[in-house]
């Protein structure tokens, strides 16, 4: 009934982008994954939406909603793009909010300068939102290529997530080392109680796949890095590559609760030595 | 000037904490008002409030087993009028939890001073009580004016509000949005709650609600006869003040009535057996 009402009050009108889903839930959840800064550059095209938000020029985070999870989905255009901020976008996703009744909802847009449009229906209550977009400013490009990758390990979820939550906070860097050798993976932290690090071996159950050609160490700002804890949350499984300049790239599976799959990227770039020892 | 009151019956003391918690949620300090029929807890409408005004009272046959009052005199003024803090009140109640009984009576300490006595269940013949004094002052009878019971405006729409959980969840989203919400509603049924920024406008609509049924020879008034009963009436108000309302009160009325003025004033009414609930918050000018 929900996705009926929404759609009469639409007939008329033609958007540049039009997308519908049953379950408005299974958008916030990935977007969540996300949302660590206010701003978010959103690309649609006919394949789906891309939702980018960056923090000081060194990590990117992506969101891919494909257009199969939507219900429906249509878009005029070749590709749209425009930025948002994602706080006010996930609070109005989020405004009936109950568990047990799903939410549907119904967005549009209509091209540069306009805003996006939500119409949200839960148990007959009905809101309508209009969140301002602003000019898209270009997002970064890691050039990261699945042709550079030298080492790369996938592995459920779980692990990571342990690993992120027992890792010491106070280290202000995060030091990964993937190697063909043991200790294969390593995660390892300087706080101020001393170094600590956790192991994973190839050969555990929680590795899926392992193809490590060289051993390469590399330093990661770990307050860059955590906002990826809310990717790892979600995720069921996450794929760790590192390319020849030791950039880091963290895709997560994300399962929603329709099971289908999204992904959510993420890209840091290393943490540059200098001549003062690294604390 | 004497006051004892006694409540034996456990589901009793529940309810009456239930009160007390929602007050003390409400407002910081409030008046509370005795007389034989009926305790009162009165938040009068003063600047200081930001208009914000509160009314509720309670039968006192519906609560207390043993109810004994002696205003300051027997005739005209046989009522009695403090001012206490509420959550004192709140807090001194909190062990009562599976009281055998609950005392309050008024006392003279070195301050006039409302007692608190709860009777706990033990395993000796020994009775466990815990006291608390808490401190009042005493209303005198020439400022007991400011303390009567607000005119029912002359509202234009009134209806019942959808069930207050869905509303106090939409609220509490809005206010992340917005410092202001604008409530409108109309005789038909239709309720809508707004905010709008420079970022963004959101409307959330409700509509077949229930319209209060007007009872000519009872205490409800009609809504206005010259409001047309589709036009809406709105009132833009403070969402930390209607988000206190919505959060705070633990009394599950079966019903909430919302009376509009347009431009002017929200008046909420809670609608329970044993209790009535006004509260009035005031429009913010843009």
């Amino acid at each position: 009934m929900g996705l009926l009402t929404l759609q009469n009050q639409t007939e008329d009108d033609d958007f540049a982008l039009n997308a519908c889903i049953e379950n408005a839930r299974n958008v916030t959840h990935i977007l969540k994954a996300v949302h660590f800064k206010d701003t978010a550059t959103v690309f649609a095209t006919e394949n789906g939406l891309k939702v980018t938000v960056e923090d000081s020029k060194c990590i990117q985070g992506n969101a891919f909603i494909q257009d199969q999870v939507f219900q429906e989905y249509s878009i005029r255009d070749e590709a749209l793009t425009f930025q948002i901020n994602l706080d006010i976008l996930l609070e109005c996703l989020n405004i009936f909010g109950s568990n047990n009744s799903t939410t549907t909802m119904r967005m549009m847009y209509n091209g540069y300068g306009t805003p996006l449009v939500l119409m949200l229906e839960e148990d007959g209550a009905v809101t309508d939102c209009s969140i301002r977009t602003m000019e898209a400013e270009e997002t970064l490009d890691f050039e990261f290529t699945a042709a550079n990758v030298v080492n790369k390990i996938i592995m459920k979820a779980d692990c990571l997530r342990e690993a992120f939550n027992e890792m010491d906070a106070s280290s202000e860097v995060l030091q990964i080392t993937m190697s063909p050798d043991p200790p294969h993976f390593r995660l390892a932290t300087f706080g101020l109680l001393g170094q600590s690090h956790q192991d994973i071996p190839k050969n555990s159950d929680m590795v899926e796949y392992f193809e490590c050609n060289e051993t390469l160490t590399n330093r990661y700002r770990l307050n860059l890095l955590k906002p990826s804890v809310k990717a790892v949350n979600l995720a069921c499984k996450v794929c760790v590559r590192v390319d020849h300049r030791g950039f880091l790239s963290l895709q997560h599976m994300i399962k929603n609760e329709n099971g289908q799959i999204c992904f959510v990227e993420y890209y840091c770039c290393p943490d540059e030595e200098f001549d003062e020892p690294a604390t | 000037m004497r006051f004892r009151a006694k409540v034996v019956n456990i589901d009793c003391i529940h309810h009456f904490t239930n009160v007390v918690n929602t007050i003390s949620k409400l407002l910081k300090k409030c008046s509370i008002r005795l007389t034989k029929e009926k305790m009162f807890f009165i938040l009068p409408d003063q600047v200081a409030n930001g208009g914000v005004s509160m009314w509720c009272e309670l039968k006192q046959a519906n609560f207390f087993d043993e109810y004994r009052m002696d205003g300051v005199n027997e005739y005209e003024l046989n009522e009695i009028y403090l001012e206490i803090v509420a959550e004192n009140l709140c807090r001194a109640i909190k062990s009562a939890n599976n009281a055998k009984s609950l005392k309050i009576k008024l006392t003279k300490k070195q301050v006039p001073c409302l007692t608190v006595e709860i009777e706990l269940p033990s395993l000796s013949s020994t009775a466990r009580i815990v006291t608390h004094d808490i401190p009042v002052s005493v209303i005198p009878s020439s400022l007991w004016g400011e303390y009567q019971e607000p005119e029912m405006p002359d509202f234009h729409v009134s209806l019942c509000l959808p069930p207050l959980k869905t509303v106090k969840h939409i609220v509490e989203r809005l206010k992340n949005l917005s410092s202001y919400l604008t409530l409108s509603g109309n005789q038909e049924g239709d309720f809508a709650l707004k905010v709008e920024t420079e970022l963004v406008s959101a409307t959330t609509r409700f509509s077949d609600l229930e319209i209060p049924p007007y009872d000519p020879d009872g205490d409800s008034q009609a809504p206005s006869k010259l409001w047309p009963p589709s036009e809406m009436a709105s009132a833009r108000i403070d969402v930390k003040k209607l988000l206190q309302f919505l959060a705070g009160q633990q009394i599950n009325p079966y019903k909430v009535i919302c009376n509009i003025v347009d431009q002017s004033a929200v008046h909420f009414f809670l609608v329970h057996d044993d209790i009535s609930l006004q509260y009035f918050i005031p429009v913010v000018a843009v």
